[in-house]
């Protein structure tokens, strides 16, 4: 029974993955460039959920309701700014830029918040824990995030297949000349990619920051880690694979953790080593996508 | 026929726009000044020429990869974590720590030939973030290895027997050397054939590949060869601290320094990396006690530079003056 309890604690842990995962596959999909801050910007939503929420007398629970629309409209600005500039440049500036504003978001978090860890405080909620039986329990939190992090994945999904403005997101993402042609205003279309992306993983890094300890550097090291790893092990390309690969990671990282809780991270980068051995593409991602 | 190449009329093929005797003049008389530092300047400079030298090899295998090879790679501290734990190793098996510095880089260049037969499935941004996990799990291995000290990490032995100043001298010329034979090496590199092919390879991969140069062989060449720079850097690194620990040997933020002197000082050029590092010791010295500050106004220039300036300081100079000090291409000259 304690490994149906490894795999079902993993399976929870895959909701924050695939959460983290959604917004760095969505925008190399349509603009086939990385960002390296992509994990900064989850851990400033979480610090702006610790020291603005409790200045706005509403439960901290409820936080993200005020700073998952600040985000959007941050990942908005910055793509219109900064990543387009760069973008104009090259992906390789692209790639240049955003990790030197990640290391300048973590630093600046750093000498202003100090090397702390900072937690979101939803008092006693995230306590509360079904027991399925003598070893099984399941937070209700974790269902939670598992939850939302699938309803956000059809949310996209049907946003970008039935909506006018998600279908320009895919037309300029399968060819950005023709859909010009067609009059596409691809820099608006891009800083409402950016906008979404950024939304959703600034909700990621508020979940993350309820759960546990946010510090300048889990940005990098952690977020955009593993978001990377759920994204190339699900495939790339593929919003349900991610879905999966965040599961996965999460399974992974938890078997690793009940052998020796030194060996979760490592569990979680040896199958990512793995499948980029034996299947690089990706459970659900196809060849194509790689070059 | 290559010989004919260029009709005699007049002209002459040359590499620099200043007469060589002058390069190797100079290079001599450079050479002698920091191999005889330790005797001429105070101890404080030498220290601060130590961590200047340190962080030329880390930016000159930078430059090799991303201006010439374009792998941006940001999983570069790995291999210097590696280099400072394989001498840490072979000192712990008795090795003289100086002697064993060769070998360290060697270690984490044979490590580096098998992980690029993984990395290399991916590219651009993807290839990127894969040689962070890389990295990381480096680290986390180390972490996990109670011989060469977990978490908490190791002095490096077999330095005891040396006296302060003796210390501080030996670990100065072996980063000095180090860096020396690092730097000679990239020039000549650059100059040589793979040079050419790189050259090729930096301007259009396409036109690279169908001209028949192996480009993939080439990077992956490229990766081992910036991996041994790396872990040399680690390696007196590792010397000079003299403790060696994950969360300094693998820390991100020589990453950082070596992508962001690269950037400023220009990348894709020999030039680059060296006025890029002058220009961080700059900053860093003028801006000491104020904690991670330098690195954010370090950081906040280098965006500025990829953005509006991509050439970097020295692109900005070549580019007005039409100078190149270290060229590696040839020119045509009127005689």
């Amino acid at each position: 029974m304690t490994w149906t309890n490894v795999i079902v604690q993993g399976v929870l842990f895959g909701g924050f993955y695939a959460l983290f995962a959604c917004g760095l596959s969505l925008l190399f999909g349509v603009m086939r460039i990385i960002n390296l801050a992509h994990g900064d910007i989850a851990v400033v939503a979480g610090y702006t959920a610790v020291f603005l929420v409790p200045h706005l007398h509403i439960a901290e629970v409820w936080g993200f309701i005020v700073v998952v629309p600040i985000f959007a409209l941050v990942g908005y600005v910055l793509q219109r700014t900064v990543l387009q500039a760069a973008l104009d440049r090259s992906p390789f500036t692209t790639l240049l830029v955003t990790f030197g504003l990640s290391v300048l978001i973590e630093n600046l978090l750093l000498e202003i918040y100090t090397a702390n860890g900072q937690s979101v405080n939803i008092g006693s909620l995230i306590g509360n824990s079904w027991q399925v039986n003598s070893t099984i329990y399941v937070s209700w939190f974790e269902l939670v995030v598992l939850i939302v992090a699938v309803a956000v994945l059809g949310i996209l999904q049907l946003y970008l297949s039935k909506t006018s403005t998600g279908r320009l997101i895919r037309a300029v993402s399968d060819d950005r000349e023709a859909a010009q042609i067609c009059g596409a205003n691809y820099r608006h279309i891009f800083g409402i990619a950016a906008a979404i992306a950024v939304a959703t993983v600034a909700l990621a890094g508020i979940s993350y920051g309820i759960l546990t300890e946010l510090t300048p550097t889990t940005g990098g090291s952690q977020v955009l880690l593993y978001a990377f790893e759920a994204v190339v092990i699900g495939g790339i390309g593929s919003l349900w694979g991610t879905l999966i690969g965040g599961i996965l990671l999460g399974v992974a990282q938890q078997v690793g953790a009940h052998y020796n809780p030194a060996y979760q991270v490592l569990a979680g980068h040896v199958l990512f080593l793995a499948i980029l051995a034996l299947r690089p593409q990706g459970l659900f991602g196809k060849k194509e996508a790689l070059t | 026929m290559s010989a004919t190449l260029v009709p005699d009329v007049g002209r002459t093929v040359v590499r620099a726009n200043y007469h060589p005797a002058i390069l190797v003049t100079g290079a001599v008389v450079v050479a002698a000044f920091f191999s005889l530092a330790p005797w001429i300047l105070p101890a404080a400079w030498v220290s601060v020429l130590n961590n200047f030298f340190l962080l030329l090899i880390m930016a000159t295998m930078w430059n090799l990869l991303a201006g010439y090879a374009g792998m941006v790679s940001i999983g570069q501290q790995g291999f210097i974590g590696l280099g400072s734990y394989a001498l840490l190793y072979l000192a712990l098996k008795g090795m003289n720590p100086f002697a064993a510095i060769p070998l360290a880089a060697l270690v984490a260049g044979a490590i580096a030939v098998p992980v690029t037969f993984l990395l290399f499935r991916l590219r651009g941004g993807y290839f990127a973030v894969a040689t962070w996990v890389v990295a990381d799990s480096a680290m986390l291995i180390i972490l996990s290895i109670s011989y060469l000290g977990g978490g908490t990490g190791r002095p490096m032995p077999g330095l005891t027997g040396l006296s302060p100043a003796q210390y501080n001298h030996d670990s100065y010329l072996a980063t000095w050397l180090t860096a020396l034979v690092v730097s000679v090496g990239t020039y000549l590199l650059l100059r040589s054939r793979l040079g050419l092919v790189l050259a090729s390879m930096r301007d259009s991969e396409t036109a690279a590949r169908s001209s028949g140069a192996r480009v993939t062989s080439t990077r992956r060449w490229i990766f081992v060869i910036a991996a041994v720079g790396c872990g040399a850097a680690g390696a007196v690194l590792a010397i000079s601290q003299p403790f060696v620990q994950p969360g300094n040997a693998f820390n991100i933020n020589w990453l950082a320094e070596m992508l962001f002197a690269t950037i400023i000082g220009g990348i894709g050029t020999v030039e680059g990396p060296i006025v890029g590092t002058i220009v961080y010791f700059v900053l860093y010295q003028s801006l000491q006690g104020l904690g991670a500050w330098y690195l954010i106004i370090f950081g906040a220039l280098a965006v500025a530079v990829a953005l509006w300036q991509p050439g970097g300081v020295w692109g900005l100079v070549r580019d007005k003056t039409r100078f190149e000090l270290l060229p590696v291409g040839y020119r045509v000259r009127e005689r």
